[in-house]
């Protein structure tokens, strides 16, 4: 019946494929870390599983920003901004079930709090230790704040560069925010020391196999709600305002009406990546906020294709496993790479490497019609010698 | 015989004329061999009143030994001398610091001192130093007596000021004088009188004087302190507002210093330079490899390496800039925002070769003797660097205004700027301009470099402290406009100390981010923006 939903709606067999291989890598992998013995050879170690899962986090998050900036032209600064908000509000989930088992044993207070000799939660942590609450918080917070900027920045018109030096500005303000203890948010050591989740132990290998598919299934999700917005007519719209915002607002649209809806929709993803994320590395800090984060996600982006959705999944499940490679491997020269892709990939590869593929392939497509074309024009002379020039 | 009378007389002249000062020097003695023979601390402690009595300033660094426990008895001969350290160690003559020989450790005993006995050590010197020879000493003294008043030094003071010619320091010892009656039992007149000076001083040392005369007095003088606090209050504020800003200005010069090669690059040319910061790193540390080989090879020079540095870091940071625009941006022009991904990328691959060069720590940036130090105007204390950031900022801001209109560079830049295919027909070879260009901006990025060197930490990760700050100031003042960028560098560096003291210093400028944000909804375009009729896509 999903499946009727999906293909009536007209998702492309492309998008389909995808979200079928990010749904089977969320049956198989967990499948072999927990069903096979340490000792076979396709048994998939649990650190790796953890890796994985951080990485379709991060492919939601790059996901994310392609919405706004692929399909939109909205270049945001400011996404890791929404990711480390949902990561925060999961974090307080679990910091608050961890409960009395703290290093200080305190029932209500997380440890950071006993230790700044702090007497009661503040009302901003009440509601934390129900889940449904979390997962409201996790969808809210980015989205209301998303709501709010945009609402702002889109109806003065705030566009292009001006634009991204304030998602930028933002991002750092709300840094510098998280680092102070009063915040409340554990300052500089953030939040950690995470217990369970939902009641299972964190630590578990059953618990990080069930982190990594439900990272999976979201990641399936921002697929499907990706390609049914920009396959829609809003779609359309969407790649309007990108390609020439005045032109559609002169043909009487409102462009930040349509920006705030890609960009709040957006945010909320990010926020579900965060929330995803945390719980899988164990720790949620304001480093998070720091604006070169949120410049890596739109390397990714950048490095996969923007403006497809295979291409930001493919740029930051690339990326990332290149930075865990090198990072072990060659730290020195992590950097340098790192570096040396933007400059690289922005010169020779505008539209990425799904985007550039992609291009070949319709070229090259193009080419097969002309040459048939060809043909038949060639068949046709024959058939009746007068004709074309 | 008569020539043996002659001799005679010019001896006792001569004895005469020395007896005093030979007098004066073994009554000292007396007195300082006083301490083999005391038996407990306060034997000690009139000992010490004794040699303060004196007012002789030969006894301070002996006073100072015995406070520090280095003041010793050898134990043969009762003799006291000033002796550091373990072991066997030097005997110091305690009167001229002469060594006169050395003993063990064993040889000796240690005079005892204890916490009493070390502050009346402390005011005995006090008292002793507003008689010293050098009148910053004499100054300092009194300044610390202002800030500790001490009825007892009451008489030293007077005595003191009795004789003092400099009028500054005659100045501060009458403000030692009235806070010491503050805390003494003298007439309510002169505590009166009192009030008087130390309400014109206005510092916070004054203020917690009179709130503690203001508590402690009743009727009249209690009105009158009362009324002295509000006045002081005043005055108080009122430097605080100045202090404000200054420091205020400080800033805005670091910021200014920081965006103005930005407001070339990006407000000029409309590159979204996020190597910038990196710019200024290069120019820190090519100070930093200046001043290693002049202290390796002609530490003379020292004082003069930041003026030798200047223009190499221009040059440095110039010819990267030249470099990356011949070599990335020109590719990239007519795409802002892809500009800024290879101009970040740039950045990441300068900073990791300065750490696998000079490694990830702080380098240490010396400073060079001119600009250490600090002086007063009131209550104000402006340190020379800070006050050499300020002028050199100012100083580079308008050289960069003079080049922009003045020379035939500028005049090419602008007319390229303004209109690119009409300033190329005109037969100006565009891209050279554009190279120069992106190359002077970052140049200049470089010297702002050396001048940061003064003040932060040189490490890799310097640029990035800038970077941000860099923009909002552009941003905020204007993109295109040099004014802007004077008046966006001062108004947020003056609103960040003015909202510090309120808000904290994160939480200040966080506040201003939060303002930069509302402000650009209001005006997209800055505070000083250009006019025209243009409109994108």
């Amino acid at each position: 019946m999903i499946s009727r939903y999906l293909f009536e709606n007209g998702l492309s067999p492309r998008i389909l494929a995808l979200v079928a291989v990010i749904l089977a890598a969320a049956i198989i992998l967990p499948a072999l870390n927990l069903a096979l013995p340490e000792s076979h050879p396709l048994h998939v170690p649990t650190y790796m599983i953890s890796l994985i899962g951080k990485y379709l986090t991060y492919a939601l998050l790059a996901l994310s920003l392609d919405l706004v900036w692929g399909f939109c032209g909205i270049l945001s600064l400011g996404h890791g901004a929404f990711f480390a908000l949902g990561g925060y509000a999961m974090g307080m989930y679990l910091m608050r079930q961890i409960g009395p088992r703290g290093v200080y044993g305190n029932p209500l207070l997380p440890d950071f709090m006993v230790f700044l000799n702090w007497k009661e939660l503040p009302w901003y942590w009440s509601g934390f230790d129900q889940f449904w609450f979390a997962a409201l918080m996790i969808v809210a917070v980015p989205g209301a704040l998303a709501f709010v900027f945009g609402w702002f920045a889109f109806r003065s018109r705030v566009t292009g560069v001006y634009l991204s030096i304030i998602t930028q500005a933002m991002t750092f303000a709300l840094m510098l925010a998280f680092f102070r203890n009063d915040m409340g948010f554990g300052g500089n050591n953030g939040l950690t020391d995470f217990k369970d989740i939902l009641g299972f132990d964190i630590q578990a290998d059953t618990t990080r196999a069930g982190l990594l598919a439900a990272s999976a299934v979201a990641l399936a999700l921002g697929v499907i709600v990706t390609a049914r917005i920009t396959g829609s007519s809003f779609g359309k719209l969407l790649i309007a305002v990108r390609d020439a915002e005045s032109r559609t607002r002169f043909l009487g649209y409102r462009p930040e009406m349509v920006k705030l809806f890609a960009f709040t929709t957006s945010a909320v993803m990010a926020g579900v990546a965060g929330a995803l994320y945390v719980p899988q590395v164990g720790i949620i800090n304001p480093g998070e906020f720091a604006p070169a984060n949120s410049i890596e996600v739109v390397v990714w982006t950048a490095i996969g294709g923007r403006g497809t959705i295979i291409g930001p999944i493919v740029g930051a499940l690339l990326v990332n496993a290149g930075k865990s490679w090198f990072t072990g491997a060659l730290p020195e020269l992590w950097l340098f790479a790192l570096g040396g892709l933007f400059v690289l990939v922005t010169l020779f590869l505008p539209k990425g490497i799904v985007g550039t593929l992609q291009e070949i392939a319709a070229s090259a497509s193009e080419r097969r019609k002309a040459r048939k074309a060809d043909a038949e024009a060639v068949d046709g002379e024959q058939a009746s010698p007068v004709g074309a020039e | 015989m008569r020539l043996f009378g002659k001799i005679a007389v010019a001896l006792l002249v001569v004895f005469s004329a020395l007896a005093p000062a030979l007098a004066a020097d073994d009554s000292l003695r007396d007195i300082v061999s006083g301490f083999a023979d005391a038996r407990n601390f306060s034997q000690t402690e009139k000992i010490v009143t004794q040699l303060g009595k004196t007012g002789d300033p030969a006894v301070v660094p002996l006073l100072e030994a015995l406070g520090e426990g280095d003041l010793r008895v050898r134990k043969e001969d009762r003799a006291v001398f000033i002796a550091k350290g373990k072991g066997t160690v030097t005997l110091l003559d305690p009167l001229t610091r002469e060594a006169v020989g050395s003993a063990t450790e064993r040889e000796l005993t240690k005079i005892k001192v204890n916490n009493s006995l070390r502050r009346s050590i402390r005011d005995t010197v006090g008292g002793l130093a507003l008689m010293a020879a050098a009148p910053e000493k004499r100054k300092a003294a009194a300044s610390t007596l202002f800030a500790n008043p001490d009825p007892a030094a009451l008489d030293a003071i007077e005595t003191a000021m009795a004789a003092e010619k400099d009028p500054a320091v005659a100045e501060s010892m009458a403000a030692a004088r009235a806070a010491a009656i503050v805390y003494s039992d003298r007439p309510d007149i002169e505590k009166s009188a009192a009030i008087e000076i130390i309400a014109g001083i206005g510092s916070r040392d004054a203020l917690a004087l009179l709130s503690s005369l203001e508590a402690r007095s009743q009727g009249e003088l209690k009105e009158q302190a009362a009324a002295a606090i509000a006045r002081a209050n005043r005055t108080l504020a009122f430097w605080e507002m100045g202090q404000n800003v200054w420091y205020g200005i400080s800033l805005g010069s670091v910021l200014l210093l920081a965006a103005i090669g930005l407001a070339i690059t990006f407000g000029v040319m409309g590159v979204i330079n996020m190597a910038h910061g990196e710019m200024v790193m290069i120019g820190a540390y090519v100070t930093f490899v200046v001043q290693e080989l002049i202290r390796t090879s002609a530490p003379g020079l020292f004082d003069w390496s930041l003026a030798i540095a200047l223009p190499l870091a221009f040059l440095t940071a110039g010819a990267a800039g030249f470099a990356i625009e011949r070599g990335v941006i020109r590719f990239l022009y007519g795409r802002p925002l892809e500009t800024l991904l290879a101009t970040w990328g740039i950045s990441l691959i300068l900073q990791q070769a300065v750490r696998t060069i000079f490694g990830p720590t702080n380098r240490e940036v010396g400073t060079p003797s001119w600009m250490s130090g600090a002086f007063e105007i009131g209550q104000i204390t402006i340190t020379w660097n800070r006050l050499s950031i300020v002028i050199f900022a100012l100083a580079v801001f308008f050289i960069l205004l003079w080049a922009l209109n003045r020379t035939s560079f500028g005049l090419q830049m602008r007319a390229v700027t303004q209109n690119r295919r009409m300033a190329a027909s005109m037969g100006i070879r565009t891209p050279m301009v554009d190279a120069m260009t992106f190359a002077l901006g970052s140049g200049i990025a470089g010297i702002a470099g050396v001048a940061l060197s003064q003040i932060d930490n040189v490490s890799p990760n310097l640029g990035q402290g800038y970077i941000i700050d860099s923009f909002m100031v552009v941003v905020f003042g204007g993109v295109g406009n040099l004014w802007g960028t004077l008046v966006g560098a001062l108004t947020l560096g003056i609103a960040n100390k003015f909202l510090e003291p309120y808000a904290g210093a994160v939480l200040g400028k966080i506040l201003v981010l939060v303002f930069i944000i509302l402000f650009i909804q209001k005006r997209p375009r800055g505070l000083f923006a250009l006019k025209g009729r243009a409109v994108e896509a």
